[in-house]
């Protein structure tokens, strides 16, 4: 399954662990919430980076004391229907999540530009799709209503811009 | 009215182009159904039994005389003629071919319209009082937040694909003829003791297969608040309601299985977490909308209009057609006229091409260009002078439109039922259509009085029957068609859900049934009282008496 971001294919050089693989002697792992919660004491100290997988039921505020030490989150859509996780990744981007945040399970390019207006950089996708699907499904609009999205060059927020004066909420640097 | 601005043209503009990409992928086969559906849907275009059915959303239930006319140019090109206003101030076409669809979203952004979120679990067409900025009793005309969050809730990212749809009304009204209390959220606007206006936010009505009446959550919201609030709200909705049943997905659901306090406060909490934004550019935006909303420049006009009242003793058609079909406008001189789509034996709800270029031309003439569209089906002009009212009626009843039962027994509301919809378990058009021809004598509907029936076809309740004063609902039992009434049902500021009355009836039987329950009212009736009051009076037994009474 390829890994989409800043719009081109890259190697995912995460090791995403299971519940008993041992974590030490890696670089970059994941572990899922649950081994979060359970192993923090120890997992605070590992030295290189972590990442959390999540469940689309997990409560964000529950993750708000593990915010500063995570370098990836990846949120799940288990169908494309299932709307849960744009929720989440709002919150956390809201809550002043910074790092990477991934999305996966099933993604597809017309849902592309809603997770990354969200606030979500990185993506597993199907290989189905070529990249040029990809990157054309990014930029399907330049404009949205609301306010506080993650935005690229060339995208704007339309009543930021009716009302001058008033600066748009800060352009994301990590937006995909 | 509104008007699009460089923004709006280019926002619909790329939505329009991104579904012809899709419709083409689609046509092409590159994209399968299911990956389509819910993008088609999105654009309002549904799969029916007969054809692809086009949804078109009239924000709030505003038209121009421009856009009037072009959906009747669509309904002539793209449709057999005709079109079906609905309940929720949408008209659809019932018979587009999917080639089309991308030249039709074309000619609706040509006149600053679309289709988008007509349909989807998402936020759909936001709908208010039809007689907004024209009705006596009013306290701030709706629709300038009406088109606030018509841009705000538009390809929301966050609130695209929530459990199950979602439907917001609002009133500036104290009489609310927005049903705002079957609505998943409800907005009634309020002045507090010191003269400030905010919203009373009621959360979790609806009708459907578990009819319930919204629960305030904020008694009053400052009006400035109201997007981020609306934010908070869908948050947890997106969260936390079911996703497991369609049927129990709906925010009633969640707010009924875990308490309207508990979901209250999951709302404030949500609420309280981010340090609000600045909402000064929501301010200035309503701001910007709402002079598109000046009152019209009326002229003053003395409350006696001569002419009017010539014409009423002239004619006892005309006179009775204005008894029932004319609403007070606040201003002297001036009247709301209601446009009933419900000529005894015709569709509810539907208009013919030819119809809505006729309508378009009195409104471009009489009414400040302006229509509007009720959710009981109707269509209304609503600042006319009164001396010209019976021109308009003239006009009218050339063209079938003068049926002269607005809010009468005639005037039902009726979903599209199994002569169309997919979802239909019986049929609700002829049902409609037999019930009104047994009324359309002038003097008994008169007698009468106001009633609302209301029909639908499932138990999806399009045709609102659960709040209809006498609902019927057609079922199926068995491969055949029939039909359960509820009584007492009311959308109103009293708003309730009817009560089933007992065992249903078959097709052939039902306005038979339906005559029997007037007959019954008009004889316990105590003089001067509506049917809804006398049902409230006595209950249903004297009713259930008439119907199931051994012979």
């Amino acid at each position: 399954m390829p890994l989409l971001k800043n719009n081109a294919f890259v190697a995912d050089d995460w090791l995403h662990l299971e519940d008993t693989a041992p974590v030490a002697g890696q670089q970059k792992v994941t572990v899922t919430y649950e081994r979060l919660v359970r192993e923090w004491d120890d997992l605070v100290r590992f030295p290189g980076l972590l990442g959390v997988r999540l469940g689309n039921t997990t409560k964000e505020y529950d993750l708000t004391p593990f915010l500063p030490q995570l370098a990836l989150i990846i949120l799940p859509f288990p169908a494309f229907a299932d709307g849960r996780a744009y929720s989440i990744a709002r919150q956390l981007r809201l809550d002043g999540y910074q790092s990477e945040l991934r999305a996966t399970g099933n993604i597809l390019p017309d849902q592309l530009q809603f997770m990354l207006q969200v606030g979500f950089d990185s993506f597993d996708v199907p290989e189905r799709f070529p990249l040029e699907a990809w990157q054309k499904a990014s930029r399907q609009m330049s404009l949205a209503y609301q306010r506080g999205l993650f935005r690229k060059a060339g995208e704007r927020e339309v009543w930021s811009e009716r009302h001058q004066g008033f600066a748009p909420w800060e352009e994301q640097p990590h937006a995909g | 009215m509104y008007r699009y601005d460089e923004f709006d043209h280019q926002f619909v503009k790329e939505r329009t182009e991104q579904f012809r990409d899709q419709a083409a992928r689609r046509l092409s086969g590159v994209m399968s159904e299911d990956e389509f559906r819910p993008l088609r849907l999105m654009n309002g275009l549904y799969l029916q039994l007969h054809a692809y059915m086009l949804r078109v959303a009239i924000p709030y239930g505003t038209l121009s005389s421009r856009q009037m006319r072009q959906l009747g140019m669509i309904a002539d090109k793209y449709d057999k003629g005709y079109g079906h206003f609905t309940t929720r101030q949408n008209i659809q076409y019932n018979w587009i071919k999917l080639e089309d669809a991308g030249d039709i979203l074309q000619a609706l952004a040509d006149v600053e319209m679309h289709a988008i979120q007509t349909s989807g679990n998402c936020i759909r067409n936001v709908t208010t009082d039809h007689w907004a900025g024209a009705a006596a009793d009013e306290i701030a005309d709706p629709r300038p937040v009406g088109e606030l969050i018509r841009q705000w809730s538009s390809l929301h990212p966050e609130f695209s694909f929530l459990p199950r749809k979602f439907k917001i009304a609002i009133t500036g009204a104290p009489h609310d003829r927005a049903a705002v209390k079957v609505h998943d959220i409800g907005l009634r606007m309020h002045r507090n003791g010191k003269g400030e206006a905010g919203w009373e936010v009621m959360v979790g009505g609806g009708q459907g297969r578990t009819p319930m009446i919204a629960v305030t959550v904020r008694d009053f919201l400052p009006e400035k608040e109201l997007i981020p609030y609306l934010e908070a709200i869908m948050r947890v909705y997106n969260l936390y309601g079911r996703r497991d049943n369609k049927y129990k997905a709906r925010i009633k659901i969640l707010v009924h299985e875990i308490g309207a306090e508990k979901f209250r406060s999951e709302v404030e909490a949500e609420y309280a977490r981010h340090p609000l934004q600045s909402t000064q550019v929501e301010e200035r935006e309503l701001q910007r909308i709402s002079a598109y909303f000046a009152t019209p420049k009326f002229e003053k006009l003395s409350r006696f209009a001569p002419a009017f009242e010539d014409a009423k003793r002239a004619d006892a058609a005309f006179a009775r057609w204005a008894k029932n079909n004319l609403a007070a406008h606040r201003q002297d001189g001036y009247a709301i006229v209601n446009i009933s789509l419900k000529a005894p034996g015709e569709i509810p709800g539907d208009a013919t091409g030819v119809q809505m270029r006729v309508m378009a031309d009195l409104a471009e003439r009489y009414s400040h260009d302006e229509l509007r569209i009720s959710h009981a089906q109707n269509v209304v002009l609503p600042h006319v002078r009164l001396n010209d009212v019976h021109a308009i009626w003239k006009k009218l009843s050339e063209h079938g439109l003068a049926a002269a039962n607005y809010g009468l027994a005639g005037d039902i509301i009726a979903c599209p039922g199994l002569d169309y919809c997919s979802l239909a378990t019986a049929r609700s058009i002829p049902i409609a259509q037999a019930i009104s021809r047994r009324f359309a004598d002038a003097r008994r509907e008169q007698d009468i009085g106001n009633i609302k029936i209301n029909i639908s076809g499932c138990i999806n309740a399009c045709g609102h029957h659960h709040v209809g004063h006498i609902g019927i609902l057609g079922l199926d039992k068995a491969g055949e068609e029939y039909y359960q009434i509820t009584l007492g049902g009311s959308s109103s500021e009293n708003a309730a859900i009817g009560t089933i009355l007992g065992p249903g009836f078959a097709y052939e039987d039902v306005p038979e049934v339906i005559e029997k329950i007037i007959d019954t009212y008009l004889r316990i009736r105590i003089a001067g009282e509506e049917f809804l009051t006398t049902y409230r009076r006595t209950g249903a037994k004297p009713f259930k008496e008439a119907l199931y009474a051994a012979a």
